[in-house]
């Protein structure tokens, strides 16, 4: 018996192989995510083990865990009670913030797509530090820097030259002094690095006397769990705030992970891209299995026939889906480690320098690509399998053999259940509060994907008969709408796997245009200012930008805005309570935020804001059972103040959280930065004309954009699109393999059809019209997954945007244009599909056709 | 119509068909030379393997000889090209095979009418109503092939080569899959064409009884006419069956 399969499986290895391509896509995104995050992991881990002190001590948020921001920091006097522990050999506090940019010789910023910009503190001491020089000396003086080996080279530099730096604080103008590698690599995946001596660090980066982190190596014999306990004991009788000790290996790991995480969004993203791959893959394969079991009736009963059991028979079939199963997921595999090696070179374009090492292969991604294959391939394989087993074995006898055409009632009670239960499910994640919404409305969606699928074959028939009215007149025309509609199931399926891509591009699509229009809705709500200043990364950029453009003629108002994090606490709401929580602060120029910015004020208002004064945003407000008059507290990377609320006002733009006045922030020792800067022209002043006149004014700080309101909607709308872009490419790859589907469908029923076209070409139908006969079928199969998919897409699309109102989707806006080019290009692909079997069609030999034995 | 001076339809001189090459040729036809002329009912006879399909299907326009000439009307088949012997078998020739004559997704209506559809010819309403009616499925038109029996398949296969009015009609073993009642109903449809409609029928067939129906028999063996058997009755055809036979099987 297994025998046999072997044989019948290399007899149909070319129809195996399409159904192990439709394997080999999705595997191959699983095992590539799985060998590119491995290797960047064991990279990032080798590279952090070349440089590690024993214990590392950081600012803690009020989670316990370190803030997750470059400028929350200890103050200096944690570096003095770290030295003061028993059994410290040396220690040290250093500096690292984002925003420090190096500008070139052209005045351009050297890197600033991408990865943070950083500036850091220089120490000589190794164990203290991952920086190796390589070239030059250390910084010793605010006059002095040394940067990293990538931006060395990018930027151009020599050693000695005078370079000037933009920092979120005072622009310099320093020398070069020395090169130097992030332990064994030229940067930190792709940050650019900027090493002042250590007062210069404190002083320009975190505005006084203060560190990021303090960190320290042990005496011999101390092991760094010791240290690290000794240290907690130590902070714990300070009058320091709440600190974060961590052993160097932790605090490295933790390192490690933040930066894979980072580059990890690509992760989730390709898992969820390989998700939707296999899902159309199964589809696939139900099919081909379906359609070879069909052809081989004859040659399954004749297995009954000689005594072969029902379930030997099934058993056959699911040994044959193993085998392209594990072909699938072998080759799936090899590909895997190519796209690896792809998505490397890709961040490498990008200026993200991972190290080459050998790539990693654990047997896990080994295991997880075989186990995928196998087990998709067997799954879409059982129901046909199972329906193997059903052939009588009378069957071989006959001369036309088929298999017994079953009903679609159990079909259609099945799929509408699936259908119904998938729509449920979409709805309680949707609008529910249930935990992992997220997850429960992809189930949604996959389950009505599902009932789609089955439920599309009930209503295939009626479908093709209204697409294809227009080529009924025509006996070609006739002949391919009732061939698609012959067996209803495959077209069924073979619409479905083509559905599914196109369903999430619309989706996707309709998620865009409306976030876009959402946000050009914002900002021509919310924002009155002529201008508005932020920089190209979002990183705080230097008070002295504010202060150039309020030195312009013509210029009416200058507002800034300044963010940084803080812990709120405060307010009697019962969920709440006064439990402290993670939130962000805003400094604002209270005479003018309002001149340039249209806020919603619910309640108070912001005029009242001064010293000693809080505005909060009405989401936080309502959490917390906050009113005006109420008082919260707000934990300061410094000190702790106690804030009346004067204001609660709706969350717009940039403005969130707690709002204080700009002199409050500099009076609790943030150090002065911008993130925002809005201008108004004097009244009979033309915003156009005063726009030169600003660039210049800007020109020496290339890391911010001056942009009008026209070009701010620009901006999102390009990101939205870029991203968007990425998306579709993906989601090309799930309308490639369904397209692969439509080849093997209609590679499939050419091959079941040899005697009919044989007979049509002996009557007289030209090789042209056959041709044509299976063009047409193509393309109404195509375009029957493209109005499912369509349909479908909207109806999440829409779905999924009206319960996103309350975060700021507020408008829904349909891609008609995106429609209609999704439905003329899957026609054509149809089309393009058909190119291969209808030539196989068309070159029938007609004897070999006709002939009866 | 081609109206040459002796009436032939079709023609076959010094046909010679070579199957493989080298050690495992076999000649199929060996050089055979024959006329079927309008209004007669040939049927062609012989053994497995004695080149009687090979010859029809050269005939007709499936398949190209090696040498010598077949030709059709005042056409020589040898030198055309695919897409020429199409249209020759579409507008010039009928057919009738054994099975699998009619296309599943078609109704009976639109089976008959195939050849006329392909070539995007108007239907002579007329015609075809005649044809129907002689053939008997006035009643059945609407139906789809799995809906006919056996019989009823090939009276549809044989309106569908009436409805062209080709010159000549090519049947392949048509009763072979049919009792006998339904054998003589679709013999005598092919009889027809030839007395009413002034058709040249030629069928390849096993059965004496299904010989009977013809003007004459022509008995092939080893790829060469051997015998030639005029107003040919059951009998005569058997025992001539029996003398050219000598091996079993029919």
């Amino acid at each position: 018996m297994l025998r046999a399969t072997f044989r019948t499986a290399l007899a149909h290895k070319g129809r195996l192989a399409l159904s192990a391509l439709a394997v080999v896509l999705g595997v191959a995104f699983v095992a590539g995510t799985y060998v590119f995050t491995d290797t960047l992991q064991r990279t990032f881990g080798d590279l952090f083990d070349t440089v590690q002190p024993d214990v590392v001590v950081a600012a803690a948020g009020a989670d316990g865990q370190v803030v997750d921001d470059e400028t929350a920091s200890l103050p200096a006097s944690a570096a003095d009670v770290l030295a003061g522990v028993d059994g410290v050999a040396a220690s040290a506090g250093t500096v690292q913030t984002t925003g420090v940019t190096l500008i070139d010789a052209d005045g351009e910023p050297v890197g600033t797509v991408g990865p943070p910009t950083l500036g850091v503190s220089w120490n000589d001491e190794p164990a203290l530090s991952p920086l190796r020089l390589v070239e030059g000396r250390g910084p010793q003086s605010r006059d002095e820097i040394a940067i990293d080996t990538e931006a060395y080279e990018s930027g151009g530099f020599v050693v000695g030259d005078t370079v000037r730096v933009l920092t979120p604080g005072p622009s310099l103008q320093v020398e070069l002094v020395g090169v130097f590698r992030f332990g064994t690599s030229g940067n930190l995946a792709g940050a650019t690095l900027t090493a002042f001596d250590p007062q210069t660090a404190q002083q320009v980066l975190l505005g006084g006397e203060r560190w990021t982190a303090v960190q320290a190596v042990a005496e011999d014999g101390v092991s760094p769990d010791e240290l690290a306990d000794a240290a907690r004991e130590a902070f714990a009788q300070s009058d320091l705030p709440a600190v974060l000790v961590q052993t160097g290996e932790e605090a490295q790991d933790e390192a490690a992970a933040d930066i894979t995480d980072g580059l990890g969004f690509i992760t989730n993203f390709l898992l969820v891209f390989a998700g939707v791959a296999l899902f159309v893959g199964g589809f696939i394969i139900v099919n081909t299995f379906s359609v070879l079991i069909a052809r081989r009736t004859r040659e399954l009963a004749l297995l009954r026939a000689v005594g072969a059991s029902r379930r030997q028979v099934t058993l056959s079939v699911l040994v044959e889906a193993f085998l392209v199963g594990l072909v699938g997921g072998v080759v799936g595999l090899a590909l895997g480690v190519g796209l690896a090696i792809g998505l490397r070179a890709l961040f490498g374009l990008f200026g993200v320098d991972i190290p080459a090492g050998t790539l990693v292969v654990l047997p896990r991604t080994v295991l997880a690509s075989l186990l995928i294959g196998v087990v998709l391939t067997m799954a879409a394989a059982w129901f046909p399998a199972r329906r193997a087993g059903t052939v009588a074995p009378v069957a071989a006898l006959r001369d036309d053999a088929v298999l017994p055409t079953r009903s679609l009632r159990r079909r259609t009670v099945v799929g509408t259940a699936v259908t119904v239960a998938g729509a449920g499910a979409l709805a309680l994640g949707l609008l529910g509060s249930v935990p992992n919404a997220i997850v429960v409305v992809g189930a949604g969606i996959l389950a009505v994907f599902v009932g789609a699928a089955l439920l599309s074959a009930v209503v295939g028939g009626v479908a093709m008969g209204v697409l294809g009215a227009p080529f009924m007149r025509t006996t070609v025309g006739r002949l391919a709408v009732r061939n698609a509609q012959r067996d209803r199931r495959r077209t069924a399926a073979t619409a479905g796997a083509l559905m599914i891509g196109l369903s999430l591009v619309t989706m996707i699509g309709v998620l865009g245009s409306s976030s876009t229009r959402s946000v050009e809705a914002t900002i021509a709500d919310a924002v009155r200012a002529d201008f508005i200043v932020t920089s190209a990364t979002f990183q705080p950029f230097t008070p002295e930008v504010g202060d150039a453009i309020e030195a312009v003629d013509g210029v009416d108002v200058v507002s800034r805005l300044a963010v940084t994090p803080v812990t709120l606490s405060g307010g009697q709401a019962s969920s709440t309570g006064d439990t402290p929580a993670s939130s962000s602060a805003t400094g604002v120029d209270p005479d003018t935020i309002e001149q340039v910015v249209a806020l919603d004020v619910t309640e108070g208002s912001l005029g009242e804001l001064r010293d000693g004064a809080v505005a909060i945003d009405t989401e936080t407000a309502d959490a917390r059972g906050l009113a005006v008059g109420d008082v919260v507290t707000i934990e300061w990377s410094t000190e702790s103040r106690e804030y009346e609320v004067v204001a609660t006002y709706a969350a717009a733009g940039p403005l969130t959280g707690a709002v204080v006045t700009r002199a409050e922030l500099s009076d609790v020792g943030v150090p002065p930065q911008d993130n925002t800067v809005y201008v108004t022209a004097e009244d009979g002043v033309d915003a156009a004309e005063l726009r030169p006149t600003l660039d210049d004014v800007l020109a020496p700080y290339p890391i911010v954009t001056l942009q009008d309101q026209t070009q701010l909607v620009e901006q999102v709308r390009g990101q939205v699109n870029q991203l968007l872009s990425l998306v579709y490419a993906l989601l090309g790859l799930a309308v490639v393999i369904a397209v692969l589907g439509i080849v093997n469908t209609l590679l499939l029923s050419v091959l079941e059809r040899t005697r009919e076209i044989g007979l049509l070409r002996a009557v007289g139908m030209g090789r042209r019209q056959v041709r044509r006969t299976v063009r047409i079928e193509a393309a109404l199969i195509s375009v029957f997954g493209a109005l499912l998919g369509i349909g479908l897409g909207l109806v999440f699309g829409v779905a999924i945007q009206q319960t996103l109102v309350d975060d700021g989707i507020t408008e829904l806006a349909v891609p008609w244009t995106l429609i209609a080019v999704v439905l003329a290009v899957s026609a054509l692909v149809g089309v393009l599909a058909a190119i291969i079997p209808a030539r196989r069609a068309a070159n029938l030999d007609v004897l070999a056709a006709i002939a009866t034995e | 119509m081609d109206d040459s001076a002796e009436g032939l339809v079709a023609q076959a001189v010094d046909l010679v068909k070579v199957y493989g090459g080298g050690g495992t040729e076999v000649r199929a036809l060996d050089g055979v030379s024959v006329a079927f002329p309008r209004r007669q009912f040939t049927a062609i006879m012989g053994p497995s393997g004695s080149g009687k399909s090979t010859l029809m299907h050269c005939m007709a326009g499936l398949d190209t000889a090696t040498s010598g000439q077949a030709r059709l009307g005042e056409w020589n088949l040898t030198a055309l090209s695919d897409d020429a012997l199409t249209r020759l078998r579409r507008d010039r020739v009928g057919f009738v095979f054994q099975a699998f004559n009619l296309v599943p997704t078609l109704t009976a209506a639109e089976n008959i009418t195939l050849p006329l559809d392909i070539a995007g010819r108007p239907v002579d309403r007329a015609w075809l109503s005649l044809v129907v009616e002689a053939v008997g499925l006035s009643d059945r038109l609407d139906h789809r092939p799995s809906q006919l029996s056996g019989g009823q398949q090939q009276r549809v296969a044989c309106a569908r080569a009436l409805v062209t009015r080709p010159d000549i009609i090519f049947a392949d073993e048509p009763t072979g899959n049919l009792d006998s009642r339904s054998g003589s109903e679709v013999l005598g449809l092919l009889r027809a064409s030839v007395d009413e409609y002034g058709q040249a029928v030629v069928m390849v067939t096993h059965d004496a009884n299904a010989a009977s129906y013809a003007d004459r028999v022509l008995f092939l063996s080893d790829g060469r006419i051997t015998d030639e058997l005029a107003d040919p009755t059951p009998e005569s055809v058997a025992e001539r069956m029996i003398h050219l036979d000598p091996g079993p099987g029919g």
